[in-house]
């Protein structure tokens, strides 16, 4: 056999069933045998394109994503992804193609350093050398990929070691192929120890908060966090990256916390007395300033990496190893032991009151005013199945979507959280939509967003990827706009981008969509209701929504949580 | 037996790769990317062809220790770290070191260098080359010594490192 077929049934062999990519001339040798392969292979219209969708896959499915891609520019244009999914723990594989063996460092034609480029934003890298090792590091990468903390494994492939018509990628196959990653192995398992002392700090608590981050999604531990919330009755904050992974109708999730995050789920972090952070890294856009962030917490951390623990806060008890092995041993000990009897009446109601006080609120339309973008949000959330997945970009549209959604499903929400790319949407959203062809598929987006990488629209139609997109276009890049109309007097840079050029309709029917323009409210749900009966091809609706409209709540850059700005309607509420 | 006072802004840490290309990069840049700085690093295969083990003195100021050690444990080539306190590890450091050296001043070099337990390895009509195996910090005073008479090269290895013997049962990370 030779190396490029042996590629090939590698990833046949990992249950790969769909690869997003494009070739090019170090990588044409592997092509020819997806012609003959039962993987599906998506065509791509740019690289990093590729790379989102195979992100927005495995957000969506939990299984690694796969993208394959030549060398040079082809392996450069698909570093934001990789880098995207380093920072949002997604397990991914990309091959790159590299040029022969031979060549290496020679400045060859399309030759770059692709290993040494992603060596910082994969959790692993492989330059492969000999065709006779393309089987393992095939399985080593999908291990690494899926084991531990997820994230994504680049494999870069020399040409001559896939290319029939030369020697070097002669090659046996074998079934037989087992890791050898002397320095990898990853802890599972909770010290029981930890778990106890985490049940105490827990049970004496008078004022806990479950923080709740991207891992219980990565961990599958949804079911395990809803009974450990409903047992203990404390309250779950979901991050960004954990959206949907405790339930946004249950009477004890506070939503989202952070910069944007709602008053209550801000606020009850800060005044806790005990923060039990699940998968979650204390990220700097959920602790603000950091020396004013939960003054009063004690903190208990369960993470499956252990850089995370005691990297930004140190913890009174850390719990290493999987959070769902962690929750479930939790459960357990309450199980027995039973879960205390402190009385937490008035941190209830301090919470219903915050809660009654400063909900999620925007100023009513009122007629003459351009379209409210959270309006377009709440319409699309009304008017759509209740397991919708909603994949969106980065930038006021991602706050909005992320805080007028009701969450009531894992996996139903696919955003760049950690990288903040934006254009991650619509590829992300193809991503969702071909491991769930059944599924509503929306893309979320801002028309700074769709300008990077509206190309990919083609990709889904030609491959036949009915995604809908709801464009929340301003004619700004409109969080850059309200940090200038906040923080740098009004004085407007570099913000505006046009107010009719493109034209996003003509541009969605010029790539095979249908494309619809909405100015007026009431008509945002019979536009919906009209995207939602399309699924032939996908849909663009260009909705005209209000360019001053900003995103609160707010905490402002280097304040902290305590500092929370509300909108100007909640100033005068006493907190 | 090593006398002086530990100095705890700088912790030797052994740590043992894989032997493949590209290892020693990915840990150079680790240390970069994650602002740990490094105030001696060497390099050398062990006895098994497998693996190499890389001996790096970090400097606690950049970062606390227990941030480095997990970091350099997520490196997937990265098989084994210890941590080597200062006064329970046997350091050494080799120094190559060219003087000048007027034969009239010859003598008193030499007698310098017998007292630290140095070696000459060559000697040329208005210079000499010597070399000193020995603890980071004798080398650094005899280098102080030498200064007055003019150092026309000099070349220091980086201190490698092991646990002294009765550590040496004691659990690894």
């Amino acid at each position: 056999m030779d190396g490029g077929r042996a590629l090939i049934r590698a990833l046949e062999n990992e249950g790969v069933e769909v690869m997003f990519g494009l070739p090019g001339g170090a990588i044409l040798p592997v092509y020819d045998p997806i012609i003959d392969s039962s993987i599906r292979h998506i065509l791509v219209r740019h690289e990093q394109g590729a790379g989102h969708m195979a992100e927005g896959y495995a957000h969506a499915t939990g299984r690694p994503g796969v993208a394959m891609v030549t060398s040079g520019p082809a392996a450069t244009n698909i570093v934001t992804p990789l880098c995207d999914a380093y920072l949002d723990s997604v397990p991914m594989v990309v091959i790159t193609g590299q040029v022969p063996t031979g060549a290496i460092g020679t400045d060859a034609f399309q030759e770059c350093d692709t290993t040494g480029i992603t060596q910082s934003i994969t959790k692993h890298n492989f330059l492969v050398t000999e065709a006779q090792d393309i089987p393992r590091i095939i399985k080593e990468a999908f291990h690494i990929a899926t084991t531990g903390r997820p994230g994504p494994v680049l494999v870069d492939i020399p040409k001559d070691i896939v290319d029939p018509d030369n020697p070097r990628s002669a090659m046996t196959w074998t079934d037989d192929v087992t890791i050898d990653l002397p320095g990898y192995d990853p802890q599972t398992e909770v010290d029981p120890e930890a778990i106890r002392a985490a049940a105490g700090l827990i049970r004496a608590s008078e004022r806990p908060v479950l923080y709740v981050g991207g891992g219980i999604l990565k961990a599958r531990a949804v079911d395990a966090l809803r009974d450990l919330a409903e047992m203990t009755g404390i309250s779950v904050v979901t991050t960004l990256m954990a959206r949907g992974a405790f339930p946004d109708g249950h009477d004890l999730c506070l939503g989202m916390p952070g910069m944007h995050g709602n008053f209550t789920a801000v606020t009850a972090m800060q005044e806790s007395d005990l923060l039990i952070a699940l998968g979650a890294r204390f990220d700097d856009r959920v602790t603000g300033r950091l020396d004013g962030f939960a003054p009063d917490a004690k903190i208990i951390h369960a993470e499956i990496d252990p850089a995370e623990i005691g990297k930004v806060r140190q913890p009174d008890v850390a719990i290493k190893g999987d959070v769902r092995v962690a929750i479930e041993a939790l459960v357990a000990e309450f199980s027995t032991n039973g879960t205390g009897d402190v009385d937490r009446d008035a941190w209830r109601s301090r919470l219903s009151g915050w809660q009654e006080r400063f909900p999620l609120a925007y100023e009513p339309w009122v007629p003459g005013d351009p379209l409210k973008p959270q309006y377009v949000i709440e319409c699309l959330r009304d008017g759509t199945p209740d397991d919708t997945i909603v994949a969106s970009g980065v930038g006021q549209h991602q706050m909005w979507a992320s805080q007028y959604w009701k969450f009531d499903h894992p996996y139903t929400w696919i955003n760049s959280g950690g990288l903040g790319t934006m254009g991650f949407s619509i590829p992300a959203a193809i991503g969702a939509k071909v491991a769930f062809p059944d599924r509503m598929v929306w893309a979320v987006d801002g028309d700074g967003c769709f300008q990077m990488t509206a190309q990919e629209l083609v990709t889904a139609t030609v491959e036949n990827i009915p995604i809908k997109v709801a464009l929340l276009n301003n004619s700004y890049l409109g969080m850059v706009r309200q940090w200038q109309e906040m923080f740098y007097e009004e004085r407007y840079s570099e913000v505006f981008l046009s107010k009719d050029v493109p034209d996003y309709k003509m541009w969605a029917e010029s790539m095979g969509c249908v494309g619809i323009r909405v100015d007026d409210p009431e008509e945002v749900a019979p536009a919906i209701a009209r995207a939602n009966e399309i699924d032939d091809r996908p849909v663009v609706i260009d909705f005209r929504v209000a360019a001053a409209e900003n995103v609160y709540p707010m905490v402002p850059s280097g304040a902290t949580n305590s500092e929370l700005m509300v909108p100007p309607f909640q100033q005068d509420q006493p907190r | 037996m090593n006398i002086q006072a530990p100095d705890y802004r700088y912790h030797t840490l052994v740590v043992t790769v894989e032997n493949k290309s590209g290892v020693l990069a990915r840990v150079a840049s680790l240390f970069a990317r994650r602002a740990f700085n490094i105030e001696s690093l060497a390099v050398a295969p062990t006895d098994d062809d497998m693996f190499s083990r890389i001996t790096v003195v970090v400097d606690l100021e950049s970062a606390p220790l227990d941030q480095i050690i997990k970091q350099l444990d997520k490196l997937v080539n990265v098989v084994e770290i210890r941590e080597l306190h200062p006064g329970h590890a046997v350091e050494r450091e080799l120094m190559l070191v060219t003087v000048s050296a007027e034969p009239d001043r010859r003598d008193e070099i030499v007698e310098h260098l017998d007292r630290a337990g140095g070696k000459v390895l060559s000697v040329g009509t208005d210079s000499i080359m010597l070399s000193l195996v020995g603890l980071p910090t004798r080398v650094d005073e005899f280098e102080d010594l030498l200064r007055p008479y003019g150092i026309v090269e000099l070349q220091r290895t980086g201190r490698v490192a092991l646990a002294t013997l009765e550590d040496n049962d004691g659990p690894g990370r």
